[in-house]
């Protein structure tokens, strides 16, 4: 079962690199519209475009550093979002005890969003903070895998998801232990021991699931095939990934495939269930900023405090 | 003598009471061991499916502020308590006893903590 799942996930995304020269052309021409128009730099107003920018020491020249800060972007706004899905839970879980838990597993993404936003603030030289990457980027500047931004949808749902995503940040935690970056190395450090848990909360919960009434078992099969055509996304070796795995600081996705797959396949196999075979769609271009539909609705929430009442403190 | 468990609701093993019975997860005690040398301090209790889940319901619930080192967990109505009717037949005998108390020994001063 290992091996099938594998290959299949493997040809999937060999599809997708060759796709992936074409997609980087359409996303040049779009960073070559972005900061500054000549009619607004000989305005003489300021360029409220570039106020935004000129917060820190200007943007480092050195493509190592660049790809480290979007690289600690990318896995911060998994986390980051992540956490904020799973927030919803409180209150909305089956008993108080798994609010508790869901809770924890989202303060834990938090806090590791945390970091690496902030790293990726110290690294891009915009001199962003972590409150400033949360809270006021627009939804294009996102960077997360469309699996985290779904919505909330039943309990077995949210344990499908969770088995892959952490089963996903497990291996790649582990991976990171020996980043060039140190930031990196350390928040792998402390976060993998927090991931193998999430792991093992959402893999016990399969297995109950799935192993359990006709009915649970249904609804916990059909969980695992919802969440599937988000899974390929998750080990594309997209443009940021590459860059920083050359540079040593990051790891290549695909490389995570074979370690999350064959502890997913063990957990489903045991819990009498059957991985879903391929898709018809997948999901693409979350690490490009294009996101799916109820990406905006979360950070319209999770933002609007923030923008609201700009610089507030408690 | 009564459980906790069986004095109230239908507990665990009994799936004959309908379909509130079945929905609800069984109670279970959870001890905390604050560090090493300390023994297991009754903490709380908590609802869980079963022993391996009631455990990690009692890490996310009692141990999130790094509360302990090592954690048992208890099914309530495997607990037999004494009940407060037998207060008085239990416990009262030995309010007159105070020769069961060490206070009949000099403590030297420099003995702190005795």
């Amino acid at each position: 079962m290992t091996g099938d799942g594998e290959m299949r996930i493997a040809a999937q995304l060999r599809g997708d690199r060759e796709r992936a020269s074409q997609r980087s052309e359409e996303r040049n021409d779009r960073g070559a519209e972005q900061p500054v128009g000549p009619e607004r730099a000989t305005s003489g107003s300021i360029d409220m475009t570039m106020t935004w920018y000129a917060v820190g020491p200007g943007p480092v020249d050195d493509s190592e550093t660049t790809a480290a800060a979007a690289y600690c972007l990318q896995l911060g706004d998994d986390a980051l979002i992540y956490a904020q899905r799973l927030g919803e839970w409180i209150s909305r879980a089956p008993q108080i005890e798994e609010d508790m838990a869901l809770a924890n597993v989202g303060l834990d993404l938090l806090g590791q969003a945390r970091v690496l936003l902030t790293r990726a603030g110290e690294l891009d030289g915009t001199g962003r903070s972590e409150d400033d990457l949360a809270y006021l980027r627009d939804e294009r500047e996102f960077h997360n895998v469309h699996l985290v931004e779904q919505e909330r949808r039943d309990f077995g749902f949210e344990m499908a998801r969770m088995l892959w995503f952490s089963a996903y940040q497990r291996e790649l935690y582990a991976a990171l232990l020996t980043s060039g970056d140190q930031t990196l190395a350390g928040v792998a450090a402390k976060a993998v021991k927090e991931v193998d848990y999430h792991r093992d909360h959402a893999s016990q919960w399969v297995l109950r699931l799935g192993d359990g009434t006709s009915a649970s078992q249904l609804r916990m099969q059909e969980a695992l095939e919802r969440v599937a055509p988000y899974v390929a996304e998750l080990f594309e070796d997209d443009a940021v990934s590459v860059a920083a795995a050359e540079a040593g600081v990051g790891t290549l996705p695909s490389s995570l495939l074979a370690g999350a797959l064959g502890h997913v396949s063990q957990v489903v196999a045991q819990a009498t269930l059957t991985l879903p075979s391929d898709t018809a769609w997948r999901s693409r271009g979350g690490r490009k900023g294009i996101h799916s539909r109820p990406m905006g609705y979360l950070i319209a929430e999770m933002q609007h405090v923030a923008r609201s009442h700009p610089g507030a403190v408690w | 003598m009564s459980t906790p468990e069986t004095k109230g609701s239908s507990g665990v093993g009994s799936s004959a009471n309908g379909s509130s019975a079945e929905r609800s997860w069984p109670l279970w005690e959870v001890f905390v061991r604050g560090k090493r040398g300390l023994s297991h301090v009754h903490v709380g209790s908590l609802h869980a499916p079963d022993a391996v889940m009631a455990l990690r319901n009692g890490r996310d619930v009692y141990t999130r502020r790094q509360e302990g080192v090592s954690l048992w967990v208890v099914k309530s109505s495997d607990i037999t308590a004494s009940s407060p009717d037998e207060r008085d037949s239990f416990f009262d005998p030995a309010a007159d006893k105070v020769y069961r108390h060490p206070t009949f020994y000099d403590v030297p001063e420099d003995v702190e903590y005795l």
